[in-house]
């Protein structure tokens, strides 16, 4: 925009503007600033009234910072006699900040499994959707395919179901093919899901990338397969990428098909982190450490996708 | 050596019949790559679906395998469409879908309009309050149940803080006239900025000159803003309500986690209703009928409201 235009607001309207939208982001931030803030509270400075938000200050509104919620998300321990605590000193840093509640690690907890489950299946399911994605892409954006666009609404529709509404007969199927509570029923699941949003939007990429260089390649005697993969494809590879860190972003939260679908060995984050239980109710600077460490690469991953934000969530039909 | 002579002879011909020569033809390509895609969405949406539909007119029950399972025609529609408790649960869902939409739709406009003012470090602000709607609704129902407990919680302290009142005098997630509200508000903190993101390409894709011409003809800043940003933002607006309204209406993991569908029956919308005949009390014919019935009114107001959008494009 040229600073002459009529529509450069005046400097005063910046500011006004300015204040309010960052006044909006802070408020927006409080939430997660105060769970990021509860995993380093020991469980009493968590439920503490009046709240403590001032980090290591020794005054009424602070408290000391500690990986007490940490080392609890990440271990399972038992309370043990004086006796047995005196007999065996605490063998590591974590150790002795269980001491302090007469506890002793004995093992640890099942949040690194989840989390690297979720890991398998958010990888697992974004492979396959990106892959089976840009060729199906790749076939609607280049070639003529009877009732394409009928294809194409079928494959958005999918999206319009209620997931609980599919779990009755995928659960029923899963049940009979074996594929309940396993890594690999999830991944295909997901895949499922998934695949609408990768062909929509990889769609919306390729047919951004002009024809003449695929067909200079054809004339130049490549095949039909060579000029998709060394032509369109790295032309394609930003359209790629930020299709799949869309596609691990919805497999990473998903809640509801892990919840009904999966119940140990295959079982995701989300339906378990709400589920870690301290002495005496729930112990939420555990959770909220739980909350902390899963929610942080989503946030990191947004701030790096920013530019393609709009076009992933909006199924490709909004471009900035 | 015979490749080369293969070459040769398709450089010579005309291009269809080279590309015949030299491997697959385009068609068998296109349907190579399609096929997987639609296969997979055959097996795991529409098998499932029609599944469902099946199940729907049976009183099949998934937790007992041997018992006899017996077709009863409409008999779990009929139940259903008369059951006085569903039309609560239909009304819960109004109640959320309607405010959640209202607010979004306010405040996520109102920060686009501000957003496109263009002051310094836009980009960074808008970054920032994009953040909520890319985390997992399940987890930040959970942790927003944290902040939302009555003595210790965060918000009920700012509320205090602000207006005088006992902390603990006041249950978010435990009174009935303040449940339902409670997820419209997590739910605003959470989709705002995608309404947002929305108006913002809507904002950016009106070219300047037509201001440029209004203000020529010395059209008022209101009335510009009135016949030109509203209407040319409109579209991209009904669109973010198409998306909001889609999920909002499948809302389960938020919610779920928050309220639980509590208190007594206040926050259960459909999503977590269906999930308690499916999953809790077994009742897998009668749920794949209510699921039935969610999906068709969900694609029926879909396809309705989307002939309206397109009408409002064409203008």
């Amino acid at each position: 925009m040229s600073s002459f235009s009529v529509n450069e607001p005046s400097v005063r309207t910046k500011w006004f503007a300015g204040t309010l939208v960052i006044l909006y982001a802070i408020i927006t931030m409080i939430p997660l600033v105060w769970i990021a803030m509860t995993g380093f509270k020991s469980p009493a400075d968590a439920i503490s009234y009046p709240p403590k938000y001032i980090i290591g200050s020794d005054s009424d509104a602070g408290f000391q910072p500690t990986l007490e919620g940490y080392v609890n998300l990440f271990t399972t321990r038992t309370r043990q006699t004086q006796d047995y605590l005196e007999a065996n000193p605490p063998e590591s840093w974590a150790d002795e900040i269980v001491r302090k509640y007469d506890m002793v690690i004995v093992g640890p907890s099942k949040f690194g499994e989840r989390f690297l489950n979720s890991v398998i299946i958010g990888f697992g399911s974004t492979f396959l959707s990106v892959f089976l994605g840009t060729l199906a892409a790749y076939a609607f954006s280049r070639f003529k395919i009877p009732l394409a666009d009928d294809l194409l609404f079928f494959i958005l529709s999918t999206r319009m179901m209620p997931p609980i509404a599919v779990a009755i007969p995928i659960f029923l199927m899963f049940r009979n093919l074996g594929l309940s509570d396993t890594h690999l029923g999830m991944i295909l699941l997901y895949t499922a899901v998934n695949i609408s949003l990768a062909v929509w939007l990889l769609k919306s990429f390729i047919d951004g990338i002009p024809t003449e260089y695929e067909e200079a390649a054809l004339i130049d005697g490549y095949t039909r397969f060579q000029a998709f993969y060394k032509v369109v494809l790295p032309q394609a590879a930003t359209g790629i990428a930020s299709t799949a860190i869309f596609c691990l972003i919805f497999a990473w939260n998903e809640y509801a098909f892990a919840v009904l679908l999966t119940t140990a060995n295959a079982q995701t984050a989300p339906p378990f982190i709400p589920t870690i239980i301290g002495i005496g109710g729930l112990d939420w600077p555990a959770i909220a450490a739980g909350v902390t460490l899963f929610l942080l690469p989503v946030m990191v991953f947004t701030i790096l996708l920013r530019k393609h934000l709009l076009r992933g969530i909006t199924f490709g039909a909004v471009r900035k | 050596m015979s490749d080369k002579t293969l070459d040769r002879v398709a450089s010579a011909t005309p291009p269809p019949v080279a590309r015949k020569i030299r491997g697959l033809s385009d068609r068998a390509i296109a349907w190579i790559f399609v096929a997987p895609t639609i296969f997979l969405l055959l097996a795991i949406n529409i098998f499932p679906l029609i599944w469902t539909i099946r199940l729907s007119f049976t009183n099949y029950k998934a937790n007992r395998i041997g018992r006899e399972v017996k077709e009863i025609g409409f008999r779990n529609y009929e139940r259903i469409l008369t059951d006085s408790d569903i039309w609560l649960n239909m009304q819960a869902t109004a109640h959320f879908l309607i405010w959640t939409i209202f607010f979004q739709v306010l405040i996520g406009f109102a920060l686009a309009w501000l957003i496109n003012k263009k002051f310094k470090g836009n980009d960074l602000w808008t970054t920032i309050i994009v953040l909520p709607m890319m985390l997992s609704p399940a987890v930040v129902g959970n942790f927003w149940k944290f902040l939302y407990q009555p003595q210790i919680g965060l918000f009920n302290y700012i509320i205090a803080f602000f207006t005088g009142k006992e902390p603990s005098s006041f249950q978010m997630l435990g009174e009935v006239n303040l449940a339902p509200w409670s997820i419209v508000i997590v739910d605003t903190w959470m989709w705002t900025p995608f309404v947002m993101l929305i108006c913002l390409a809507g904002l950016r894709s009106i070219p300047d000159y037509i201001y440029e011409a209004a203000e020529i003809d010395r059209a008022s800043k209101l009335r510009q803003f009135f016949t030109i940003t509203i209407p040319m933002v409109l579209p991209f607006l009904m669109l973010a309500v198409l998306f909001r309204g889609i999920e909002n209406f499948k809302m389960f993991d938020l919610v779920v986690q928050l309220t639980g569908g509590g208190p007594g029956s206040t926050t259960e919308l459909t999503s977590i209703n269906l999930k308690r005949e499916a999953f809790e009390k077994w009742r897998t014919g009668y749920a794949s009928a209510y699921a039935i019935i969610l999906f068709v009114t969900v694609f029926g107001l879909a396809s309705i409201y989307v002939k309206a959008l397109n009408k409002v494009k064409e203008r």
